[in-house]
């Protein structure tokens, strides 16, 4: 077992990054111009990192499988990013921010770095206003705030419905800055094949151009992967379409660790499943829960005659309707964290009392908050005793003002109306904890290689706290990376420019030809997609919103049978010389398929329910879920082996200011 | 819903391109896209070339999704993406004509996808604000009034997917500039380099073999995002401001 050491700074808490940040190496500006840096991914992570090393006098080489950099999930977040500002005068503050974190995260992430991220997020809020990014606004012209799922403050700052796509529009801008000074390199749908290494750190890349199909060299000092999660394992996630861990699972293959794979967040407010020909899933924003609440009808009839649509919503009387999560979590009610919402919501359906078709979706409501604003809202207009048709006027225009564009999306991919009639929702894949293993550096055990954003595991230990994403992904491009990445190049300044036709970099090359060409070979009568389906049906599952051991030791025969199959019967038309979606998907697949086992046999070893990760033999009397903190406060990082299969080893993580608590929301 | 679909084809910038017809079977409940997967499905099933056409987010925000469907980019409904076009503002029996984004400035990559890099480069001329990350005073000390503030966002909402290209007669990218222009100028950050900033950004769009803009109005209707075509009276306006005041602002 290797030892994993987190270089985290000696010293308080809350004096260790800013000691740190003053006593780091420095690479000193005409270094600075010599020594070049890949990042991969143009995210919020990756753009806000190739800016800014990029201002900082690297020469930065930026790679995105997009046609262009604004396209990246980040761009798809909708709610917000928190940030300890305290504008609110509410109480919050950094340490309230940490905690809440740690909190949030069960008690499974590495505190030094969570604490370095509550620290940065105020600056994150400065520099995207600077930067342009319209968040929402007060009367008096001062930023807005809004609570978030799973926090008693409110610390959420929010540009309408469409968070992520300002923000990534404001590391965009910044990054389309420096390309247009030359100190970046942009290559656009160009997709990261292989990790190169030279004496056993990381230089360089190899990449296939995705237009012409010519693969490609890349060298630099070092590399960055900002290169996103990888919910998409399950298939049908709210991911997008091309979101995929094929950089992140090269570099495993290459000796880096995945940590905590098993940890993966299913986003409670999602739009159901409607047809077998479903390509993804739709989040509805999580501010939702802030005015809608979430019911099933108690009687088994009423669901029936909700089901055959004999009956509708809004005619089940009060005392007939399960507030569930007011009910079970009274102190939090529709608030609680996304863990314990999704976890509820399937217990409420595996019950049977699940409200469509399927049987799997739960209303989400907003005629009581559409009553309470419709009110107010009439008596700031004068109006003291107005009448329903008055309320429902006032009601539905402030629920429009903060959640129209939501409400609009749902619409038009539902065909129902949710001013009108209760929303249905369902858990879905969201967002994945686990990645690439990093010590405080964000560098991976492979020296040179650093991992940001969603692609590393560091932050959100085992579960991560709505309008989190957002923050971590620009805390570590904008302000952890670009110092950080210094205490490994600051050793390299006397390394020349890297060159890319030495032999670890040609026989890189040859295996992702080959790769290419094994895959072709196969020419059997199966589409990607269909193999896709089959891995994303096995993991959601039996390594979905609830676990077991039978289950998962089912799960891993299956994948390995299916990866097996793949590999004799997958068909790829086309060619590799030429724009060829379906062979960029096989690749992908082929990456999702190996990182599934270890996904699996993560959740196997960790015989605990912690956060996103519910193992059913380990829950209370009441199905809440139960930690083992004696044997498993620890991460874990596999290791690939082609011939023992995955190692797992382990970096204790150490609470010195934070006590182990039963996460309770009760 | 059975449906006849004639899809341009076209294998690269050099080839000629045609339309074929294809039959496919589709649910009221699809996306639009999804019932392009389902033909997708069918054709490599018969070991046929798939439509290529570009798409990731699938929910209408990250404007990779461009196709004109009947004649119109991305399709018959308002303010609707393509990823978020459903199958019920269709009937059975319907023939759907699908092409690409025509214009010079996008050249065709393969089928339905093509090369928008343009847009890419008319905002490294220009569409930012030159602010190192560090640099910025605190998030409230430059209050912003809230009107001005949801002013601003509306033309940042611009998702880039060149639908407006698309609309245009003239193939002009007057929208999607005007939009960057106008969400940076109206905000105090941005307005200090907003002169600047409109000059480089129409030279850019020049050059990059866009139209003119003769007030057609189309763009505004087919935007998917109601980017307001007021975006580029703003910008005529700033163009004209800074041509007027001084010709050496870009030296």
């Amino acid at each position: 077992m290797k030892k994993l050491d987190p270089k985290v700074p000696e010293g308080r808490l809350a004096d260790k990054w800013t000691d740190y940040k003053g006593t780091m190496n420095l690479v000193a500006p005409n270094n600075k111009r010599n020594i070049e840096v890949i990042v991969v991914g143009t995210g919020l992570a990756g753009a806000s990192a190739a800016a800014t090393l990029g201002e900082l006098g690297y020469k930065v080489k930026v790679f995105t499988f997009h046609d262009s950099p604004r396209r990246a999930h980040s761009i798809a977040a909708q709610g917000g990013i928190n940030a300890a500002k305290n504008y609110q005068n509410d109480g919050d503050s950094i340490y309230r921010l940490f905690y809440d974190t740690i909190k949030g995260g069960d008690y499974r992430s590495r505190e030094a770095n969570v604490h370095r991220l509550a620290e940065v997020s105020a600056n994150i809020i400065d520099q995207c206003v600077a930067q342009g990014v319209p968040f929402a606004r007060e009367y008096g012209g001062l930023l807005a705030n809004r609570s978030f799922g799973g926090v008693q403050v409110s610390r959420t700052f929010y540009a309408r419905g469409q968070t992520g796509q300002q923000l990534l529009i404001g590391a965009y801008q910044a990054l389309s800055r420096q390309v247009a000074t030359g100190q970046v390199e942009l290559h656009t749908r160009h997709e990261m094949l292989d990790l190169v290494l030279e004496e056993g750190k990381a230089r360089g890349i190899i990449t296939r151009n995705l237009v012409t199909g010519e693969i490609e060299r890349h060298a630099a000092h070092c590399v960055v992967l900002g290169t996103g999660g990888y919910g998409n394992v399950f298939y049908l996630s709210t991911n997008a379409m091309g979101c995929n861990v094929t950089a992140a699972w090269r570099a495993v293959k290459k000796g880096a660790l995945m940590a905590n794979p098993c940890y993966t967040q299913i986003h409670p407010t999602c739009i159901p499943v409607s047809g077998s020909y479903q390509s993804k899933l739709t989040l509805m924003s999580e501010s939702l829960r802030n005015d809608g609440r979430v019911w099933v009808p108690k009687k088994k009839s009423d669901v029936e005659a909700i089901r055959n649509g004999s009956l509708k919503a809004k005619d089940i009387a009060e005392e007939d309707r399960d507030y569930y999560l007011e009910r079970r979590y009274p102190a939090f009610g529709n608030l609680v964290p996304r863990d314990v919402a999704s976890r509820a919501a399937k217990q409420a359906c595996d019950s049977g009392h699940g409200v469509n078709k399927t049987g799997l979706a739960v209303f989400l409501d907003f005629a009581s908050a559409i009553q309470r604003y419709g009110k107010s809202e009439a008596f700031k207009h004068g109006i003291t005793d107005p009448d329903q048709e008055t309320i429902l006027k006032y009601g539905e225009q402030v629920v429009e003002q903060k959640y129209g564009n939501l409400f609009e999306m749902y619409e038009k991919i539902t065909g129902d109306d949710p001013y009108k009639t209760p929303m249905k929702i369902y858990p879905a894949v969201h967002y994945t904890m686990g990645g690439l293993w990093v010590d405080y550096n964000l560098e991976t055990n492979v020296p040179g290689l650093f991992a940001i954003g969603e692609c590393n595991f560091s932050d959100h230990g085992a579960n991560r706290l709505g309008a989190s994403a957002l923050m971590q992904g620009l805390a570590d491009g904008y302000f952890v990376l670009p110092y950080t990445i210094g205490q490994f190049l600051s050793h390299e300044i006397r390394v020349p420019k890297l060159k890319n036709d030495s032999p670890a970099f040609l026989e890189a090359e040859k295996a992702v030809v080959e790769r290419i060409d094994g895959i072709f070979a196969v020419n059997g009568n199966k589409s990607v997609e269909s193999f896709h389906r089959e891995l994303g049906l096995i993991m959601w599952e039996y390594c979905g919103m609830s676990r077991n051991a039978e289950g998962l030791k089912k799960a891993q025969k299956l994948i390995q049978d299916l990866r097996a199959e793949f590999h004799r019967d997958v068909f790829i038309p086309g060619d590799k010389n030429e724009y060829n979606p379906e062979l960029e998907k096989a690749l992908r697949v082929a990456d999702f398929m190996e990182l599934g086992e270890v996904m699996v046999l993560d959740a196997l070893n960790r015989e605990e329910s912690a956060g996103g990760h519910f193992r059913e033999e380990y829950q209370t009397a009441e199905g809440e879920a139960m930690r083992n903190d004696e044997d498993f406060t620890h991460v874990a990082a596999w290791e690939w082996n082609e011939e023992s299969g995955p190692i797992r080893h382990v970096e204790e993580l150490q609470f010195e200011n934070v006590e182990l608590k039963v996460r309770s929301y009760k | 819903m059975k449906l006849t679909l004639q899809i341009w084809r076209q294998n690269g910038p050099q080839d000629k391109g045609k339309i074929e017809n294809y039959q496919v079977d589709a649910t009221e409940e699809m996306s639009f896209l999804e019932m392009l997967d389902v033909l997708n499905q069918q054709l490599i099933e018969e070991k046929k070339d798939p439509v290529a056409f570009d798409h990731d987010c699938r929910e209408g925000i990250c404007g990779a999704c461009s196709m004109v469907i009947n004649g119109r980019p991305h399709g018959p409904q308002k303010a609707t993406t393509t990823c978020q076009l459903h199958m019920r503002h269709f009937k059975d029996g319907d023939t759907i004509v699908i092409e690409p984004f025509r214009a010079n400035a996008f050249p065709v990559v393969k089928d339905l996808v093509v090369d928008r890099s343009a847009f890419d480069r008319i905002i490294q001329s220009g569409g930012y604000i030159s602010v190192n990350t560090g640099q910025a005073p605190d998030g409230n000390d430059i209050p912003i009034e809230k009107g001005i503030s949801a002013t601003a966002f509306d033309a940042a909402a611009c998702i880039g997917c060149g639908a407006c290209v698309a609309a245009c007669p003239n193939a002009s990218a007057m929208l999607f500039t005007s939009a960057k222009v106008s969400h940076l100028a109206l905000l105090p950050q941005g307005a200090v380099e907003g002169e600047r900033r409109a000059q480089s950004m129409v030279a850019q769009m020049d050059k990059e073999g866009f139209g003119f803009c003769s007030n057609t109005g189309a763009c505004e209707i087919e935007c998917p995002k109601e980017i307001s075509i007021s975006n580029i009276a703003r910008l005529n306006r700033q163009y004209l401001k800074s041509s007027i005041a001084s010709s050496e602002i870009n030296e």
